[in-house]
């Protein structure tokens, strides 16, 4: 079976990506900044809500029914679409669905295409395989237009430029808009609102001339065969409503089998991903508009392979929202690109590497690159328990020969009592001889923190001695 | 009522001050909490890292030393979660190991727990006169749910000045192996928090687990922050006549 592919190069392991991250002063403050403000806003509309955690149970609990019955729910779907003048094609993974996408659009004779935000084809790399076949891609969604322009990689599922401040983001719009259309004005200033402009008139102009959109979608309705998204711009309204042919690559896993079920997605994901009790645009559209083309390319890409894991098939419930992300720890100080994915932070580490499998070094790494603090699970809106689907992962992956000798050696201590006190009295005798720098991979701990002093009796030996005290 | 104490590897070999200080509160409160010996650790470490067959072993090792009391009284809000998070998980639906922990995970309370639910203290007649900051640790705040309890009781400490500690609920970044296998982001998380410590002006540190302690008390030391670590436990241990120790 060929590698899943996944938007990025997987080379090297994410601790060694990540200790550059945390030097990076600059990207530490941007991320800090940004991070710790879409937390306090998701925190203050998730609090309102009364019957939050009911929301989050008949999330999980849709989506739960949904992916045991995908089979039916996939064929109905396809059912309603083609019924409603669309077409449906099926792509098993990256390249097909690539060349599927090519195919349409060179049957359109353009050579141009304007893109809504959207993971899954960020997933498949689409832009650079159209870019093989002559087409070019234009991202729409403000972010994605940053990272285009800077010849960038997205960091963060919902906001792709959340590592550029402003003044970063004045410097790329300036510098490469003129290479994609519609130069940047010559007095562009980093005032929000004018790089806002800027990016306005220059898409604008795209919009008007493009004949071809590609999209994803949030959500995929099998009753009716409607495609949602949600979105805050209007620019993927722009897209989805203006050009005469509109491709949409959604992953299997984005049905949902009833209208109904909108008002429960409808509420969760504004207000775990962008922090508002109602995004600004929310598009449906069924079938083809007259005059209009529409394609919709379902992607497997490994999900089927994540779906037959008992334990990791949750991450499968995942609406992309990245309340994990903003809350994570761990990413608030290495950023997205560490992760090596276009799914970073703690939904990236369980699906990454149950997507693209443990073969490289950065995807066994991936479940690693959590402290197991929680607070993802506590604040993901489908209850995806993210802690436990990486405690598994770890269990299934290859361990280097030195660790698996210390842990075997601590597993032998720690079967008998005996053993454990043996340990702690040699300990205790031999305190003094304790290094302040310890040697090998123990050194990584006393770089940046001393070490407890040695006590000269355990606990157990002190209990023995007096009794449990009472001597 | 019968209660055993899991003292917990870490406070056994490292911190016996801790067991010490639970040992004698709860002799102050009328229990007489004993000391199965056959306990060694709960195998959380082998468990977070990867290692399932290792940690199902001390899994079993741990159940069976503790069956037969009525609560387990464990001074550790990470091991307490592991063994009413995880002991489930490793053991499955059915079998004697199944029984076993089925039997354990309902009688295990971190040491909060057991006071203010089991005990119905809250003032646990300590005396402290220091500035003192709390951290919630991860399990014990999104694990076990301790909500306020600690707090409550260092609240009732006489002399204990409680100053609130700013970002307290984000991880301080050990995590277990975390701390070696990720050490730069893992310092990077520490750095923040022994900052946000400094801010309160505290005298001392506490919190419910004395493994996140070692860590942010190791980079307060090499800091030479004169700022204290100490488990709750030795907090509510302390009186006017016995002193902290």
């Amino acid at each position: 079976m060929s590698v899943t592919f996944l938007g990025m190069p997987a080379d090297r392991p994410f601790p060694r990506n990540a200790a550059r991250a945390v030097r990076d002063s600059q990207l530490r403050f941007n991320l800090r900044k940004a991070t710790g403000t879409i937390r306090a806003r998701r925190a203050g509309v998730v609090a309102e809500a009364p019957d939050w955690a009911e929301l989050r149970e008949a999330g999980k609990a849709i989506k739960e029914h949904t992916l045991r019955n995908l089979d039916r729910y996939l064929v109905q779907l396809e059912e309603a679409v083609t019924a409603a003048g669309g077409r449906v094609h099926w792509a098993a993974g990256a390249a097909e669905a690539n060349r599927i996408v090519a195919d349409l659009v060179k049957a359109t004779g353009e050579t141009e295409v304007v893109k809504v935000k959207s993971m899954a084809t960020q997933e498949i790399g689409l832009n650079e395989a159209l870019l093989e076949h002559g087409i070019t891609a234009y991202e729409t969604d403000l972010a994605e237009l940053i990272v285009q322009l800077g010849d960038d990689r997205p960091s963060h599922i919902l906001v792709p430029a959340i590592h550029r401040n402003r003044a970063e983001i004045r410097e790329v719009f300036a510098e490469h808009m003129s290479g994609w259309g519609r130069p940047a004005p010559d007095d562009l200033t980093d005032d929000p609102a004018a790089l806002a402009e800027a990016a306005r008139l220059h898409l604008r102009e795209r919009f008007l001339k493009t004949k071809v959109a590609i999209s994803g979608a949030n959500f995929a309705i099998a009753e009716t065969g409607t495609m949602v998204v949600l979105e805050s711009e209007g620019n993927g309204r722009m897209c989805l409503t203006l050009p005469r042919t509109l491709i949409s690559v959604v992953g299997i896993e984005k049905v949902l089998p009833s209208w109904r079920d909108l008002e429960v997605f409808l509420q969760l994901l504004p207000r775990s991903s962008t922090g508002e009790r109602m995004n600004p645009y929310t598009s449906m559209w069924t079938g083809a508009a007259e005059g209009q083309e529409f394609h919709l390319v379902l992607l497997d890409n490994g999900r089927t392979g994540v779906l037959a894991d008992e334990v990791g098939r949750q991450a499968l419930r995942c609406i992309r929202c990245s309340a994990c992300l903003n809350v994570c720890p761990v990413y608030e100080r290495t950023g997205g690109h560490a992760y090596g994915s276009v799914y970073p932070g703690p939904i990236g580490a369980i699906l990454t590497p149950q997507l693209r499998g443990m073969g490289s070094e950065l995807d066994r790494s991936l479940p690693y690159a959590s402290s197991l603090c929680g607070a993802c699970y506590e604040v993901c809106p489908v209850a995806i328990d993210i802690p436990s689907v990486l405690v598994d992962l770890r269990s299934r992956a290859r361990h280097s020969w030195p660790e698996r000798a210390g842990m075997a050696a601590a597993g032998w201590v720690f079967e008998r009592q005996g053993r454990l006190a043996a340990l702690q009295r040699a300990g205790g005798r031999l305190r003094r001889f304790v290094p302040r720098r310890l040697p090998g991979p123990l050194g990584r701990w006393t770089d940046t923190r001393d070490l407890p002093e040695v006590p000269r009796e355990s606990f157990r030996d002190w209990w023995d001695r007096t009794d449990g005290g009472r001597r | 009522m019968r209660v055993a104490l899991f003292v917990t590897c870490v406070n056994d070999t490292l911190f016996p001050d801790t067991g010490r200080a639970v040992v004698r509160l709860l002799r102050r409160l009328g229990v007489e909490a004993d000391f199965p010996h056959a306990q060694t650790c709960c195998g959380q470490m082998h468990a977070n890292t990867g290692y399932r067959d290792e940690a199902v072993r001390l899994a079993k090792r741990g159940v069976a030393a503790l069956r037969g009391y009525d609560a387990v009284v464990v001074p550790s809000g990470s091991c307490a979660a592991m063994i009413r998070e995880q002991y489930p998980r490793l053991a499955g639906p059915r079998g004697p190991f199944a029984d076993a922990v089925a039997r354990v995970v309902p009688r295990t309370y971190e040491l909060t727990e057991f006071l203010v639910d089991v005990l119905g203290v809250t003032d646990v007649g300590a005396y402290f006169p220091h500035r003192v900051t709390y951290h919630p640790t991860c399990h014990s705040l999104r694990g076990l749910h301790l909500g306020d309890r600690p707090l409550t009781l260092l609240r009732a400490v006489k002399g204990l000045e409680l100053v609130p500690l700013p970002g307290a609920e984000e991880c301080c970044g050990f995590g277990g192996t975390f701390a070696l296998k990720n050490a730069d982001v893992s310092a990077a998380m520490c750095a923040d928090k022994a900052r946000a410590v400094l801010g309160t002006g505290a005298e001392v540190l506490c919190a419910a687990d004395n493994s996140c302690l070692m860590h942010i008390g190791g980079m307060l030391g090499r800091q030479k922050s004169g700022v204290r670590v100490m488990h709750l436990a030795e907090i509510l241990c302390a009186t006017e006549t016995a002193g902290v120790r």
